[in-house]
């Protein structure tokens, strides 16, 4: 093919793609979307399939990930999806990297001449240590999110200093690599080994509920480190396919951040709720505050003769798996003639979206499930509002000024009737701030594993 | 215009453009799908499948070749799972027949 033609087809698998995401603004056009999706892609990769020379090494290699991808596809938990998304970030972050190392070999195989340009080193420079840092970052995010390492923060003094220091370092290496006249592999190893390190402790001091926002942006890293080597080879295609999706995580992480009233750059730098509070749980000690709680049959009447409930999921309803117990109630519920839908909070979970994807998963009807910004105005006429493994996200300390998460908007559960709350305990919730929403006179607490109660509740209805 | 242009003004251009397009689109994106876009844009920045196949792509087999091998599978789990978990999610998000629940 001439590289003319090959350059046509990128534009037009270029295309697929911003159709494929423009597919997603509802629910209907979406499937249609990810079809477009798969054909860009088709297109793409036979496109450069005819560039190449070592095709059936190539196309072995395409069913060997193939399958994996399939079946890890096809297996995986619909509770599992954000340990899943960090983990084929980090894939993405180890291709860059290998890439880079393979242009820097043998820049003539990728049409580059036979000694590097300034400007090929710089691009090369960049695609590398973005893609490291990916892979390195999704690693930890990979491990926090599914349990195998703990999600607290890990904190220690000095840690933002020893990052920069790092960073110089990192930025040493990658002008003696730019400066030598020939390649410099010590420059190149020095550079991406340090910009692995920097992944790692980039994340480590990020916390749980934080974890939105980690990785919305380690999705956007992961194309920009595609663009970066698109830069290196001169390649549109992983030019554009890369900024769309650099910029779609760019935004998820805002949108996560607004969610939150927290400035990105505080959450990246990480470990909330480590000191301010336990400041602030001090303040009201020694009045021991007083709680009703009650039992799955006292709640289970209470709702029976509601008109209307509300259901806020939160990260307790994935943990618990009880998405499919909850399903149960809700048409109870609605068979009773009360009218049932469920407030989502952006950042509920582990990752964008993640609650809805638990309440399609267990056919929940995608119209009872409301954004905050379309239900909220509707809890003061609320009869119940029943909250399930949510704490934060319904803490009406948001609205008091000088509390630590004040300004951050919250679902206003408290406004309703009866408010009613699932949770294992007491515990106080990922910002470390009590919640006054579990003292008030018309909440009931109901203590167990959020899936084990919604039984109950169904049973006793 | 006097002269070339340098090819890296080109990839510029189209990079910039791209971002415009990717901003707009995106935030036209329903939130109840925020999840399945993360995983339509994992698949998509598998595009680096590209890269790789061009690093495992010449004649002569050197450890070069082989570590874009190693690229092209990694960057096919991500195609693949990236594209089929979409599909799976957006199959759940399908309206359902019985009105009794609606």
């Amino acid at each position: 093919m001439s590289a003319n033609m090959v350059a046509l087809a990128y534009l037009v698998a270029s295309v697929f793609f911003i159709l494929a995401l423009k597919g997603l603004s509802s629910p209907e056009s979406a499937r249609r979307g990810n079809l477009f999706g798969m054909v860009g892609m088709a297109i793409a990769v036979a496109t450069t399939l005819t560039l190449t020379q070592n095709w059936p090494l190539i196309l072995g290699c395409i069913a060997v990930g193939g399958i994996i991808g399939a079946l890890v596809a096809q297996r995986v938990q619909m509770t599992a999806m954000p340990e899943l998304v960090a983990f084929m970030h980090s894939l993405v972050g180890l291709a860059a990297v290998f890439i880079a190392i393979a242009a820097v070999n043998n820049p003539v195989s990728f049409g580059l001449p036979e000694i590097l340009s300034g400007g090929s080193k710089l691009e090369l420079f960049l695609g590398t240590f973005i893609g490291a840092m990916t892979w390195s970052g999704s690693v930890i995010a990979f491990l926090k999110l599914s349990g195998r390492m703990s999600g607290t923060p890990i904190v220690f003094s000095g840690q933002h200093m020893i990052n920069l220091l790092l960073a110089i370092i990192m930025i040493g290496f990658g002008l003696w690599f730019f400066f030598s006249e020939t390649t410099n592999w010590n420059a190149f190893i020095a550079m991406t080994a340090i910009a692995f390190i920097l992944g790692f402790l980039i994340i480590v001091p990020i916390g749980g509920a934080d974890m939105p926002v980690v990785i919305s942006m380690l999705n956007s890293y992961s194309g920009w480190a595609a663009a970066g080597i698109g830069f290196s080879l001169g390649n549109p295609m992983l030019i554009i396919a890369g900024s769309l999706v650099g910029s779609s995580g760019a935004i998820l992480s805002y949108i996560m951040c607004k969610a939150m009233n927290r400035p990105f750059l505080s959450v990246i730098l990480g470990g909330f709720g480590s000191d301010g509070g336990t400041a602030a749980a001090a303040d009201d000690g020694g009045v021991q505050k007083t709680y009703r709680s009650g039992s799955a049959e006292d709640a289970a009447f209470l709702m029976g003769n509601a008109d209307s409930v509300i259901i806020v999921p939160g990260y307790g309803l994935a943990v618990a798996r009880a998405q499919h117990a909850v399903k149960e109630l809700a048409e109870i519920l609605h068979e009773k003639g009360v009218n049932v839908r469920f407030a989502i909070h952006p950042v509920a979970g582990r990752m964008p979206g993640h609650m809805n994807v638990l309440l399609a998963e267990a056919e929940i009807p995608y119209e009872q499930v409301l954004e905050m910004d379309e239900i909220n105005s509707d809890f003061s006429n609320t009869d119940v509002v029943l909250v399930l493994g949510a704490n934060d996200v319904v803490n009406p300390a948001a609205n008091v000024p000088g509390s630590p998460i004040y300004g951050m908007p919250i679902l206003d559960a408290h406004k309703a009737r009866t408010v009613m709350v699932v949770k294992r305990s007491m515990a106080v919730g990922y910002a470390g701030l009590d919640n006054d929403l579990f003292y008030m006179d018309k909440t009931m607490m109901i203590f167990g594993d959020a899936k084990k109660v919604v039984e109950h509740l169904v049973k006793a209805l | 215009m006097i002269g070339e242009i340098d090819p890296f003004i080109i990839n510029l251009t189209v990079f910039v453009l791209a971002i415009f397009v990717g901003y707009h689109v995106v935030w036209n994106v329903t939130p109840a799908l925020h999840t399945p876009l993360m995983s339509v844009t994992n698949a998509i920045s598998g595009i680096i499948l590209v890269g790789a196949m061009l690093a495992a792509g010449p004649a002569e087999t050197d450890w070069g070749v082989w570590l874009g091998a190693v690229a092209v599978t990694l960057a096919s789990i991500n195609v693949f799972g990236g594209f089929l978990v979409s599909q799976r999610m957006l199959e759940m998000f399908k309206k359902k027949d019985k009105k009794g629940n609606a």
